[in-house]
């Protein structure tokens, strides 16, 4: 095959793999509630699970220092005392891997204090594998066309 | 593409070989480096609130692995200030060599230490604290002030730039990378070297210093041990030395062939992999045992760092390499092929660092105006609330630059194999398996 057009289709294969909408099959939103405990520098649990569109409550409750949750990609946040729970209800209305991390300083590690909320499916971790496959099937291909 | 030479432009030429410009970087990276040192000893110990970890390990490390490394190779080393007091200590002058040599003991270093090994462990032993050294001030006062001492130390034992060339942990790094870099420093014609006497640009001459770096200009082919000085260029007296802008990682076409480089890749690739997990991964166990130094915990976490990094690596890269049936010993197959890992370590670490920096630069503006954490507001900033910038971008940069970095190393893979004549694809499956890997730490 001409190298240019294997190129060409490799490209667009590329383009559909990072911005083809997939398929979501539907599932009823849900009323979430999770406790997250925080002490320094870590947040228990540390992952949490939601469907794309369901109610999520997050109670956090801070074990030792005043902590924070700050959810990326939302731009939310909520802060504990020591001893005390405070809480934070959002939707989850943007499907992907979002960090929330602590947002007041809480010591030395707190810059790294991170935990992880997965609503739906990790797309965007699909669609790099898919690139990076087809990454390495268009280097294969050109590496052969060469030789 | 072909090579542009820079040093044509009679601005550029002029600016390179002129000791003033570069003079008043030196000044005011100095002036930085000693306020970091006394900022991390004097100023508050939240870290997020102090110059020295804010400017340090958030501001300088962007600009390091983000711009300056990929695109200017050793162009950091052309102006770090640690090597500066020594250099005068040693020259007994700041600008122009002086009439009289000064009398220090000017040794050669050992042969056995004539290698990145120094750097491979200096680099480990801060990667081993990292935790803390990122985190706490006064470690990193006491790190960065270490770090100035040993170079005045070394400039006054050994000759030219011994810190630079053998010691530096960030050195070692920084010349591993500089290889995929677009700039170059190269002689113009091989045969003016052959005949010139003297070889001032080696040895000095009363316009400048012979090459601090222990690097002969007239057999330079990659820029791993060329620190962008700039005195060869000063010293020259047939104009035989350029600066060119060439097609990146043009070096990576020929594999090398030592062991001490392989590592330095492998060293930095497990580095950044396991930093992804441990500090931007949502495991708090990780990072208590990577933070309680001396704790039990914190010796697994070191068995575990040294084990990736020594052993499942390279083992699994050294199996790969046995699966190819080559007749060349394995020593040698397997320090040319880890010459692809070069542009995955980079970008791996470039990946790392965007998610790093792109979370913590809101402080940079804050500790601007109060460098200390002593409650100043010099430019009315000190209030600025700590905000991640650009999350929306973070996760598509950071695909970009694996994916890219995957690409790119597995055409390095290609061309060091065709060197050798044996097969990439143990190799291009290997950077793939990383990259995978890679992908699930950070996304």
């Amino acid at each position: 095959m001409n190298p240019r057009l294997s190129l060409l289709l490799i490209g667009l294969a590329g383009l559909a793999v990072a911005f083809a909408p997939l398929p979501v099959q539907p599932i009823a939103p849900q009323e979430r509630t999770f406790e997250i405990d925080a002490r320094q520098y870590a947040y228990s649990p540390s992952e949490l699970q939601v469907n794309h569109g369901d109610t999520v409550t997050i109670q956090l409750v801070s074990t030792d220092v005043v902590h924070g949750l700050y959810i990326d990609g939302y731009d939310i946040s909520v802060e504990a005392d020591p001893g005390q729970t405070a809480s934070l209800t959002f939707i989850a209305n943007k499907s992907g891997s979002f960090r929330f991390r602590c947002n007041v300083t809480c010591g030395a590690m707190h810059p790294f204090m991170i935990g992880k909320l997965n609503v739906g499916i990790d797309n965007w971790l699909y669609r790099s594998i898919g690139l990076a496959t087809l990454a390495i099937f268009g280097t294969v291909i050109s590496m052969r066309q060469k030789a | 593409m072909a090579k542009i030479e820079l040093t044509r432009s009679p601005f550029i030429k002029n600016a390179l070989k002129s000791r003033y410009p570069q003079l008043a970087v030196f000044i005011i990276m100095l002036v930085g480096y000693i306020f970091a040192i006394l900022a991390g000893l004097i100023g508050t110990p939240v870290g997020s609130h102090n110059f020295s970890i804010v400017f340090v390990w958030i501001a300088w490390w962007a600009v390091l692995i983000l711009v300056a490394v990929p695109f200017f190779g050793r162009g950091w080393c052309a102006v770090c200030p640690i090597p500066l007091p020594g250099e005068w200590l040693q020259r007994g002058a700041i600008l122009s060599p002086p009439g009289k040599r000064p009398k220090w003991l000017n040794l050669r270093v050992p042969k056995m230490f004539r290698n990145i090994w120094m750097q491979n462990i200096s680099f480990l032993l801060l990667a081993l604290f990292s935790s803390v050294l990122l985190t706490t001030p006064n470690i990193t006062g006491i790190v960065l002030a270490a770090m100035l001492f040993a170079a005045i130390g070394l400039s006054t034992i050994f000759e030219r730039c011994a810190f630079c060339r053998y010691l530096c942990p960030v050195g070692g790094f920084i010349g591993l990378y500089s290889q995929t870099a677009p700039i170059e420093l190269r002689i113009k014609d091989k045969q003016v070297c052959v005949q010139c006497e003297g070889k001032p640009c080696y040895n000095g001459s009363e316009l400048g210093y012979g090459c601090p770096w222990d690097v002969f200009p007239g057999g330079l082919s990659k820029n791993t041990y060329c620190g962008l000085c700039m005195e060869c260029i000063r010293t020259c007296p047939h104009d035989n030395i350029a600066v060119n802008l060439r097609p990146f990682s043009a070096d990576l076409a020929k594999p090398s062939t030592r062991i001490d480089e392989a590592f330095k890749a492998f060293i930095m690739l497990g580095s950044a992999m396991i930093y992804a997990g441990v500090l931007l991964g949502p495991w708090g166990a990780f990072k208590d045992a990577a933070y309680n130094v001396g704790t039990s915990a914190w010796f697994m976490y070191v068995i575990i760092f040294l084990a990736i990094i020594f052993g499942i690596l390279p083992g699994f890269f050294t199996l790969g390499i046995l699966k190819t049936k080559s007749r060349l010993p394995v020593k040698h197959c397997f320090a040319s092929l880890a010459t692809a890992l070069i542009p995955l370590g980079l970008m791996f670490w470039v990946a790392f660092s965007l998610s790093f920096v792109l979370t913590n630069a809101s402080y940079i503006v804050a500790a601007l105006s109060d460098p200390l954490g002593f409650g100043w507001n010099l430019f009315g900033t000190t209030n600025t609330a700590w905000q991640p910038m650009l999350t929306s971008i973070l996760a598509p940069g950071q695909t970009l630059a694996l994916v890219g970095g995957l690409i790119w190393s597995a055409r390095t893979a290609q061309k060091a194999s065709s060197e050798i004549n044996i097969s990439s694809i143990p190799t291009i499956v290997y950077s793939f398996i990383l990259t995978l890997v890679m992908f699930w730490l950070l996304l």
